[in-house]
């Protein structure tokens, strides 16, 4: 046993932290909530030119994966950016188009999204299709059905604005029978990896960045970080994501072999990262003061994604019953 | 990365379950924290040692078999879903025996390992004193200088098992014209039944009478019994804090395996149908699972040459809050039963869950209190200003 990352994945996430930290992303969330989609498709290719989606998809299919170690890792990184876009459902869909094969399209759709040129939202479970209007496809996954749809409802506004949720409309039936059951199970599992990763990365940088303003920020002549209420409360904040994140490692082992426990473990890191990610943006709403309650500061672009991550793919109540159900 | 047991570890795994099987007793012992209890766990002890479990981790010449930190995981794990007993020679084995692997002479780890080993010698930690709690630098017992070593004086408060252990080790106060209140300690080790030490049992919460207050008076330590340096006491007390202490007070099997029973209990339990306590449950294998994953990978950093030391404080803080909650949920799904103490002719046939809770309202107080590891954590780890103490 070694539970540890290897040198080339820390070096891996290193250099994803760097590209993603260069490029600006406070000003792509924005205008991806405004709809203008250009610079978040712009940075969607430089994910995808550090391999990130390559990652879900298998070699045959232009891919270098599945590998759901790297791709954790890649998912820690882009929450910690808070890069928009429909990163998950994208990785889940390739998933999911990889165990249903021909039949769906794989062929077609897994070299696409390998490259970055497809942004493909999977919907399955729930009412709405994650940035359906920026989608190139959606695939949607009712019972033992799915269809393929480019066409959608108006954009909801969401506690995330950066999250544009609609009712995918129409669409062609792709495949039908218990392979799509299986699939869309395998996908469910993936996404709730990536969104788990997500949340640790997001609760992460939200630590980061209430540290260094409790460092900075001074009342009654001394760094507010001096006071054991605040520390303690940034101390409790740390310690949910440590122990949040060998979950997540261990959850993406687990679905790289196959294991029969990987739904479980999975779920268990769903709960422990998303409400770890969620603790941390309460922490940082609070501790920012009412600078936490600014829109115009790039911190509530974090604060607002924490709520929604903990809950997509699986709220803590789903995950817990899977944990329970053995 | 992986977390897949090697061959050999898995041998040894599996050794250390079918002796387990075989060794365990069918009954539970009584509690440890009673005299009666505490002779039966001394005695399970011995056994233990008879066939080298007692020690795993340490070098087989003290009667170890040289385990690697893993393999002592993967042992404690076994220990506690077999549901072996408690370990009445903790204090001994998980905090002086460290000392003296660092700081001990050849002649100390020779004479005193092998009896701490086998039982002979069950060791108390006689840290706190009444005064002297968080602010442990603060203490007052004096060790003055004498012909051959030291005089001991004062007292010193709530060492577990102290009532019926047989020697004790602790911090004096032997230079008493320094700066700062952590210098000029010394760091001895000293009999429980030697003239000059009176031992008073105070009751525990849960009113068993092992936990005692040493009162010390013109008691003789032979330089033999110095640990360290003399005057080098906080230096030798904290060096082992932070290193191994930090996974071995606690480790991760207790929980996994209590865990577990919940699990179980929660199956069959009345309450099982309330979601919220049903949450709870999974909360506590969530909790489990994670610490159990946090230390495999800590031993894996070790292993890999890297080392701990303030991230204990993350340990510490987690495992006693995540006891709590496992017993309580416990105690919330028995319900009515839920009240009764274990030895009580109804308790529920689960047993030890009583016991368990009370002992962990301990956990956030002693070994070093949760509020000063959450300083320990956001200072050190976090990097955040010293504030007033
Ligand atoms: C079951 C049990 C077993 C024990 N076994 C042993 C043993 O074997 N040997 C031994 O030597 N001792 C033992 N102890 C004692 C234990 O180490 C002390 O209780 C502990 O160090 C806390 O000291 P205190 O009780 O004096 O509390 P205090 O230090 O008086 O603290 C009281 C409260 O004030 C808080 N507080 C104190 N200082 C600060 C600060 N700077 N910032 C914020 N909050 C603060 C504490 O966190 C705590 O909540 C045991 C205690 C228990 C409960």
């Amino acid at each position: 046993m070694r539970f540890l990352l290897t040198d080339e994945q820390r070096e891996f996430a290193r250099t994803l932290d760097g590209m993603l930290g260069a490029s600006g992303t406070p000003a792509v969330v924005r205008a991806w909530a405004a709809g203008e989609q250009k610079p978040g498709r712009e940075l969607w290719a430089r994910v995808a030119a550090a391999d990130v989606f390559a990652l879900a998809v298998p070699e045959r299919h232009r891919g270098v994966g599945p590998l759901p170690v790297e791709l954790a890792l890649s998912f820690v990184e882009l929450g910690r950016h808070a890069v928009p876009g429909p990163l998950v459902e994208t990785v889940a869909a390739a998933a999911f188009l990889e165990r249903l094969g021909e039949e769906a399209g794989a062929g077609v759709w897994l070299p696409r999204i390998a490259a970055g040129d497809a942004v493909v939202s999977l919907c399955a479970g729930a009412p709405y299709a994650l940035d359906a209007d920026a989608a190139d496809a959606v695939l949607v996954v009712q019972g033992d059905t799915v269809r393929r749809t480019d066409t959608h409802g108006p954009v909801q506004p969401s506690l995330d604005p950066a999250r544009r949720l609609a009712r995918p409309l129409g669409g062609t039936v792709v495949a039908r029978g218990p392979a799509v059951t299986a699939a869309a199970a395998h996908a469910v599992e993936v996404a709730r990896l990536a969104t788990a990763a997500q949340s640790l990365g997001l609760g992460r940088a939200l630590l980061a960045a209430t540290v260094s303003h409790a460092e900075r920020r001074t009342q009654f002549q001394v760094p507010i970080g001096s006071f054991q209420a605040v520390k303690h409360r940034l101390a409790d904040t740390l310690i949910g994501l440590e122990f949040a994140q060998p979950l997540v490692y261990a959850a993406a082992l687990a679905l790289a072999a196959g294991a029969p426990s990987a739904g479980r473990e999975v779920a268990a890191a769903k709960v422990a990262a998303g409400e770890a990610g969620y603790a941390a943006a309460r922490t940082a709403l609070q501790l920012h003061g009412a600078l936490g309650y600014t829109e115009e500061l790039d911190l509530s672009l974090w604060i607002r994604k924490a709520r929604p991550l903990r809950d997509a793919w699986g709220t803590p109540a789903d995950c817990r019953a899977r944990v329970l159900a053995g | 990365m992986d977390l897949e047991v090697s061959a050999a570890d898995q041998e040894f795994r599996t050794e250390a379950r079918d002796w387990l099987v075989r060794h365990v007793p069918a009954e539970p012992l009584p509690s440890l924290e009673t005299a009666e209890g505490f002779a039966a766990h001394r005695e399970w002890e011995h056994r233990l040692s008879a066939d080298r479990w007692s020690v795993v981790s340490w070098p087989e010449e003290y009667g170890g078999r040289g385990a690697s930190l893993l393999q002592w995981l993967l042992f404690e794990e076994e220990y506690y879903a077999a549901g072996a007993p408690g370990r009445v020679g903790q204090n001994g084995i998980n905090l002086l025996a460290p000392t003296l692997f660092e700081h001990g002479t050849a002649a100390q780890r020779a004479r005193i390992l092998g009896p701490m080993a086998r039982g002979e010698v069950i060791w108390a930690q006689a840290w706190s004193e009444p005064e002297a709690g968080s602010d442990l630098a603060s203490l007052r017992s004096t060790a003055v200088r004498t012909d051959g070593g030291w005089l001991l004086n004062g007292q010193k408060t709530w060492s577990s098992r102290a009532a019926f252990a047989d020697r004790a080790f602790g911090l004096f106060r032997s230079h008493p014209d320094t700066a700062r209140p952590h210098q000029g300690l010394s760091y001895l080790m000293f009999p429980l039944d030697a003239p000059g030490v009176t031992v008073r049992p105070l009751g525990r919460l849960d009113g068993k009478p092992a936990f005692a207050e040493l009162f010390l008076d013109d008691v003789f330590v032979p330089d033999a019994d110095v640990l360290g340096e003399p005057g080098q006491g906080w230096r030798v007390a904290m060096s082992t804090a932070g290193n191994e202490r930090g996974l071995t007070l606690r480790s991760p099997g207790r929980f996994t395996a209590a865990a577990e029973r919940l699990a179980a209990l929660w199956r069959e339990a009345p309450g099982a149908a309330d979601p919220a306590l049903a949450a709870r449950v999974a909360d506590a294998l969530i909790g489990a699972r994670a610490y159990q994953l946090f230390t495999y990978a800590n031993a894996s950093r070790l292993a890999a040459g890297g080392s701990i030391g303030a991230e204990s404080s993350l340990n510490k803080v987690f495992w006693s809050e995540l006891d709590i909650a496992l017993h309580e949920t416990a105690l919330d799904l028995l319900g009515p039963y839920g009240m009764l103490a274990d030895d009580a002719d109804e308790a529920p046939a689960h047993g030890s869950w009583a016991e368990g809770y009370t002992f962990s309202l301990a956990g956030p107080v002693y070994a070093g209190t949760n509020e000063i590891q959450r300083d320990i954590v956001a200072e050190r780890l976090l990097g955040l200003p010293k504030g007033r103490r």
